[in-house]
């Protein structure tokens, strides 16, 4: 029997508007976003993308504006945003527990450079062996978090709510509840300015960041593997991947994102305050995954998106305290573009307008 | 609308993008008459009862149903339903977490309060009377794939319906269960309920049909009443030509794939598996094709799961090629140069978002490590290679699996595994649910492997086809291996007697 040969059916295919083909990328809706808030600002007070040249309270002279403050204030989201990213994507789930965590690495991080005094001068340790242990001790936490999820199969909310309750008072304790502060002024070049260069430090931090993802997610199979367990676990399984390993790999991902932003965090300040520290980040990480068009419930992912929804939030943080809306009503503000965006890009909206723009077509069509 | 008839269909469209699903399709069922609805995978069976039950919008074309003026407007499920039709799909659509009664009643209680004293009970006389062996407040995920199966139907012959749709609701039935559906059906039948039936058995086809309705590529190929087709020529319309005689293709694709004396490949003792079955012996030679058959949940399922290393192995020894191997997980099979194609299509094999690439390089990458991804030429060259020698209809190599019909997603599958090379590969219901034409794709490429020195285990429901591809099997029953049959004894008599176990007293 030879096999069946069917002449190909011209497949007759309704050409698209660009309207509808770029409203179906994923990307759509933070980039839409995003020049929303440009346009807005660009209309209500163009001085908002001025960017001068300060002097800081050192003296030296650095960039300043909203738009470089929105570059640099996002460092911190940015990074976690990737790593919530990842975790979603493997776990269904999203670790609520990276505020608390955050405030561990910069507990550690403070403590070392301190060495367990209450004020230091100078630090009392390396640097970057002082991050390095930070970064070790929250993916420890990253793989408990993992472990949870992964082989006791319970749900990630629910896993890292323990963390999220427990990780401040962790965080004091590491530092028998005192609040150390270091004037070292080499221990602030990460959270601010590095000498002689005008730039924040935190914006360098998150492009060698997303550089490194990239790389990893272009030189292994990190991407693959976490897509496909997130898809189907049963299937991975049975194609020679290890869907728990798989997970728990993702969590300890996280926890260095956390790590490096917790950094950063302290980095800026000096110190550390348990309870403020990062406090609600989690959700900001978590909406930016949400926003970057990615599915809560987990599988397929684009990292991009992440890191563009990160942007997006913070540049609507700091467009609303350039506006003086005072910060207890920010939260406010805030969630109703949240409610906007997230149900613009919900399927079954995004559906309904595609239709709603056929039928008219439809209908100027059969009156001529 | 026709006389008798209880729903008409004319013009339906329906496009997805870069594929035609439907065009101009027409379609009437009449008032008590079971309609098997036929046609190749990709032919527009499931999207045209997608469209007829509101799952998805139509492009054009309308419907209408008895008793309603002008054309139905049936924009979601529940609309569907409470125009009176009820549809029993392929794949079980129950929720696995809730009890049976829960699962009959769902979405048609009136009013906010549940009682669940009269759900039950009225569950329970609905599953006695069809006589289905699940108690209605047994949880649904404990119950056998084909009771659940059953309680499907249960639910929906239940909602008293005018149109019941019946999507291979077969394929996961034994033949007891599947008379006692078919007894079902023609009592419903009786009762002036219209029937549409779509499936893949002919035989059941002709057992119970009266008229059937072909499908071909989205277009209408004829309605016929059952006597005036006859099956060589229904099969010769589903595939558009003329069809070889099926009994050849073991002769045409190089005589007997048989062979006894070549060295085993694998050689398992005592095997067994938490998944409860019972110690067995097993070997497979080089070229060799063999089988396990047996009824639904004998365990053949289950034993090759055990070699490799699905389930989690508590005993016994595995040689291959003379040297003992531990598979303790499925990475170890597939490093063993073992491939395995799982029963449950959607559950265990398709990794449904992921595109049809990356879909067919799957196991080989996990085999490759990690740290060393196929760079994105190498796996379109893979992609487009085992596309186009198996076949595959997609849009693209883009196109996520899922979107494609199932002997399609079966083929990607297929190619998977292919791509891996392996010594030895088990194909576990590799044809169940897919059309004649894959069928028989897929039975003649397992004997190509074999010819080419491959070792293959294959395992259907179908005697027939069983016996058209393989060499020796061996019989399971009550999850014990009771007899290994080749030669002359591979007949289907003798095959169901062993099955049957008469010739143990």
């Amino acid at each position: 029997m030879t096999p069946v040969k069917i002449p190909e059916p011209q497949v007759k295919q309704p050409k698209e508007s660009l309207f509808k083909r770029l409203t179906r990328q994923q990307l759509f809706i933070p980039v839409a976003a995003l020049i929303l808030l440009v346009l807005f600002n660009l209309i209500a007070d163009p001085s908002f993308f001025a960017v001068s040249i300060k002097e800081n309270s050192l003296g030296n002279p650095v960039l300043s504006g909203n738009i470089i403050s929105v570059l640099d204030n996002a460092s911190e989201l940015v990074i976690l945003a990737i790593g919530m990213t990842l975790v979603t994507a493997s776990s269904g789930g999203q670790d609520i527990s990276v505020g608390a965590t955050m405030a561990i690495a910069g507990s550690v991080i403070l403590r070392m450079v301190c060495g367990g005094q209450v004020t230091a001068d100078t630090m009392q340790m390396n640097l970057l062996l002082a991050v390095l242990i930070g970064v070790v001790v929250t993916a420890l936490f990253g793989a408990f978090n993992g472990i949870l999820v992964a082989y006791f199969k319970i749900q990630p909310m629910v896993a890292t709510l323990i963390m999220y309750t427990a990780g401040r008072s962790i965080a004091a304790w590491i530092n028998n509840n005192q609040l150390p502060i270091i004037n070292d002024i080499g221990f602030k070049y990460a959270g601010t300015f590095l000498p002689g260069i005008p730039v924040p430090t935190p914006i360098f931090i998150t492009i060698f960041v997303v550089l490194v993802f990239w790389l990893v997610l272009k030189f292994t199979n990190l991407g693959l593997y976490t897509q496909s367990v997130g898809i189907n676990a049963n299937s991975s399984r049975l194609n020679g991947l290890n869907p728990q390993v798989v997970k728990l790999l993702t969590y300890v991902i996280l926890g260095v994102c956390v790590a490096v932003a917790g950094f950063i965090r302290v980095s800026r300040s000096g110190s550390i305050n348990y309870s403020r520290i990062a406090e609600n980040i989690e959700m900001d990480a978590i909406l930016a995954v949400a926003l970057g068009g990615n599915a809560l419930s987990g599988g397929k992912f684009n990292i991009y998106g992440s890191i563009l929804g990160a942007y997006v939030i913070q540049f609507l943080t700091t467009t609303l305290y350039k506006y003086d809306v005072p910060s207890t009503a920010l939260p406010a503000y805030k969630a109703v573009v949240v409610i906007l965006l997230v149900v613009l890009s919900a399927p079954v909206v995004r559906e309904k307008l595609a239709r709603m723009r056929k039928a008219p077509a439809k209908a100027a069509k059969e009156v001529s | 609308m026709q006389d008798g008839a209880v729903l008409e269909m004319r013009g339906i469209c329906k496009y997805f993008p870069g594929v035609r699903a439907l065009q101009d399709v027409d379609f009437t069922l009449r008032r008590g008459e079971i309609h098997a609805l036929m046609g190749e995978n990709g032919a527009g069976k499931s999207t045209l009862i997608k469209v007829l039950t509101g799952v998805y919008p139509k492009d054009g074309g309308e419907v209408r149903i008895e008793g309603v003026e002008g054309p139905a407007v049936i924009r979601s499920p529940q609309d569907a339903q409470n125009a009176g039709i009820s549809t029993v799909y392929q794949e079980i659509t129950l929720c696995p977490n809730l009890t049976v009664a829960e699962n009959m009643y769902i979405g048609r209680t009136k009013g906010t309060v549940t009682n669940w004293k009269t759900m039950n009970s009225g569950a329970d006389k609905i599953l006695k009377s069809l006589g289905i062996p699940a108690g209605p407040r047994q949880q649904l995920g404990s119950c056998s794939i084909a009771v659940q199966q059953m309680v499907a139907i249960a639910r929906a012959v239940d909602m008293e319906c005018k149109v019941l749709i019946l999507d291979e609701p077969t394929s996961s039935l034994d033949e007891q269960e599947v008379q006692k559906l078919f007894g079902l059906m023609r009592d419903l039948r009786a009762k002036g309920v219209g029937i549409i039936f779509v499936t893949h058995f002919l035989e059941q086809v002709y057992e119970v049909c009266d008229r059937i309705t072909v499908l071909r590529d989205g277009q209408l190929v004829g309605e016929y009443v059952i006597e005036d087709l006859p099956r060589v020529k229904l099969v010769s319309k589903m595939l558009g030509k003329e069809l070889d005689d099926m009994a050849d293709i073991k002769g045409e694709s190089g005589g007997e794939a048989v062979s006894q004396e070549g060295d085993p490949v694998l050689e398992a003792r005592e095997l067994c598996s938490s998944a409860g079955i019972k110690p067995f012996d097993f070997t497979i030679r080089k070229g060799e094709v063999n089988g396990f058959t047996g009824l639904l949940g004998s365990g053949r399922s289950e034993c090759v799961r055990a070699i490799f290393g699905a389930d989690h192995v508590t005993g016994g020894t595995v040689r291959m090629d003379g040297r003992e191997v531990k598979i303790k997980k499925p990475i170890d099979a597939m490093k063993c140069g073992i491939g395995y194609l799982p029963e449950d299509r959607k559950g265990d094999g398709i990794v449904g978002d992921l595109s049809v690439r990356e879909n067919i390089i799957l196991a080989l990458q996990v085999m490759k490590g990690f740290f060393r991804p196929f760079s994105r030429a190498q796996a379109e060259a893979f992609a487009d290679e085992y596309i186009k020698l198996l076949e595959i209809k997609t849009a693209s190599a883009d196109t996520p699996i899922k979107s494609l019909s199932g002997g399609n997603q079966q083929k990607c599958i297929l190619a998977r595994w292919l791509l891996t090379d392996p010594k030895y590969l088990i194909l576990d219901e590799p044809t169940r649910g897919i059309d004649i034409g894959t069928k028989i794709e897929i039975q003649k490429l397992v004997l190509k492997l074999a010819a080419e020195g491959k070792s293959v285990t294959f395992i259907s429901s179908e005697i027939d086809e069983m016996l058209r591809t393989c060499s020796r099997l061996i019989v399971m029953r009550d999850r014990k291996a009771v007899g290994e049959l080749g030669g002359e004894d591979l007949t289907q008599t003798k095959i169901m007697e062993t099955i049957a176990g008469g010739d143990e007293q």
